[in-house]
């Protein structure tokens, strides 16, 4: 589904991207992990082509995503994502939000769209919300929104950019739920978090970065009872000691 | 001192009559040369935030040249040398066949210089929307016009309604620098009915007097604006 092959990236001489090679198979969950500017983030947002890269291949359901004769909007509105600030479009009630690609994009007719929106709002467990803004809601509430939002597009994969990350304490799980339910109805999920018990929970693999390079990628069980690298043990002990 | 105050010669015929022609012309002209200020504005701030480097180009090239030459000067250079540089018959057209050609070039003329200050303030409120919300229209398989459509836009103009009633009280007052190249609008009546009169307090009274009364009403107006297109929830700045 999500092949990345040796994808390497600069901003002028700093490399945030150093030959990362993994890949995300149908069906899959895959967690990326590490600490902060390690790449995460940016090279997550490289495989719908937010960001572009230097070398290497990143191909996403066949089409390789910077090959210029690829239509980036067709593969985008495939793969779902989800940020850490949300980014609703703010003029518009929550179901509209949920609506907009639906309308645009997939070319659905209002009441179509509709339809697939009020269930998607049940979904997430915001129906009754359905006609606020985003200024309107709490943060998790908005996020579960951005969730609907990308859901309406029948992806065939979510991205997620550290999606609980700009959550209060409290909102997280109601999020982490949803994402949950996801994971487990089979979605193919690859998901930037700092959430260790949402990986052990769902995560088939876990993928860990450090300096812009892939350290380890190894099946969840694997990397949290026995990480091959000294870096990823130090990272470990860090942040399940709370 | 020795002057004699006479208040009620505004009132006289022909004056207030004029007057009352001069506002219509300064309010015609700064209409017609908002129009231009705004579209083409809106044009060129979308370029200039574009993804590409041409249009971004563009945009840049017009608002450095439109924006660095006195606006006075620019008036001067449309309505004398621009003709000038034409070839014979549409440069004769311009200065004299062209409908109320003083008019038409200031409303040219004032159009395309606040032009580029419109785009520089459209630019602006592209760039508060924020790269966040550009992807986050680009990851649900929008189209970059599509996004400026229906993401970037609606919100950009919103933040950016007051610096906008800005210009345009701004080409309302620069309405004036047509007397300069013979509209007989507002400002150049108030001078008229001084040179007949002598009333010139009088006159330059009502003169501030009006413009005052206009601008005042479009900032009530457009305060109301505001109100009607605000966001639910989002907490106004001022």
């Amino acid at each position: 589904m999500i092949s990345i092959q040796k994808a390497s990236k600069w901003y002028g001489d700093f490399q945030v991207l150093n030959e990362c090679s993994t890949s995300v198979s149908t069906g899959e969950v895959v967690v990326v992990c590490g600490p902060s500017g390690s790449g995460k983030s940016t090279l997550i947002k490289c495989v719908n082509g937010l960001e572009s890269i230097d070398q290497g291949e990143i191909i996403v359901d066949g089409d390789i995503v910077d090959a210029k004769k690829t239509n980036l909007n067709t593969l985008r509105s495939k793969i779902g994502m989800v940020f850490q600030s949300f980014e609703l479009f703010p003029h518009m009630s929550a179901i509209d939000n949920v609506i907009l690609g639906q309308v645009k994009v997939l070319k659905r007719t209002e009441e179509e769209a509709q339809i697939r929106a009020i269930e998607l709002m049940n979904q997430v467990g915001l129906f009754e919300h359905s006609s606020k803004f985003p200024a309107q809601l709490s943060g998790g509430q908005q996020q579960r929104v951005a969730i609907a939002r990308a859901l309406a597009m029948d992806p065939i994969a979510l991205l997620f950019d550290e999606p609980t990350s700009a959550l209060d304490p409290e909102m997280i799980n109601d999020v982490l739920d949803v994402m949950v339910d996801l994971a487990q109805e089979g979605m193919t999920m690859m998901v930037v978090t700092h959430e260790m018990g949402f990986a052990q929970k769902v995560a088939h693999r876990v993928v860990f970065m450090d300096e812009g390079r892939i350290v380890e990628d190894a099946p969840t069980d694997q990397f949290f009872n026995a990480p091959g690298s000294d870096r990823a043990r130090l990272f470990l002990s860090k942040i399940l000691t709370h | 001192m020795n002057y004699n105050w006479n208040w009620g010669i505004l009132f006289r015929d022909p004056y207030l009559g004029w007057l009352v022609d001069g506002l219509f012309w300064t309010i015609s002209l700064s209409l017609c040369a908002w129009v231009i200020a705004f579209s083409l504005g809106s044009l060129l701030g979308i370029m200039r935030t574009s993804s590409s480097r041409v249009l971004r180009l563009l945009g840049t090239v017009y608002v450095e040249l439109f924006r660095n030459v006195p606006l006075l000067v620019q008036l001067f250079l449309w309505y004398f040398v621009f003709p000038e540089l034409l070839p014979d018959d549409a440069g004769r057209w311009v200065k004299r066949e062209m409908p109320m050609p003083a008019l038409s070039t200031a409303i040219l003329a004032i159009g395309l210089y606040t032009a580029s200050r419109v785009c520089e303030q459209v630019r602006s409120g592209i760039e508060a929307v924020g790269v966040g919300q550009q992807n986050a229209g680009k990851a649900i398989g929008m189209t970059e016009p599509q996004v400026y459509k229906h993401v970037l836009l609606p919100n950009a103009f919103r933040i950016i309604i007051p610096p906008l009633t800005s210009e345009f009280l701004t080409i309302f007052k620069n309405s004036s620098l047509a007397l300069t190249i013979g509209v007989v609008e507002l400002t150049a009546m108030t001078r008229q009915i001084e040179e007949y009169t002598f009333q010139g307090f009088e006159a330059f009274t009502a003169a501030t007097v009006i413009y005052s009364v206009v601008t005042f009403t479009v900032m009530f107006l457009m305060r109301i604006v505001e109100r009607r297109v605000r966001v639910p929830g989002m907490i106004p700045v001022s």
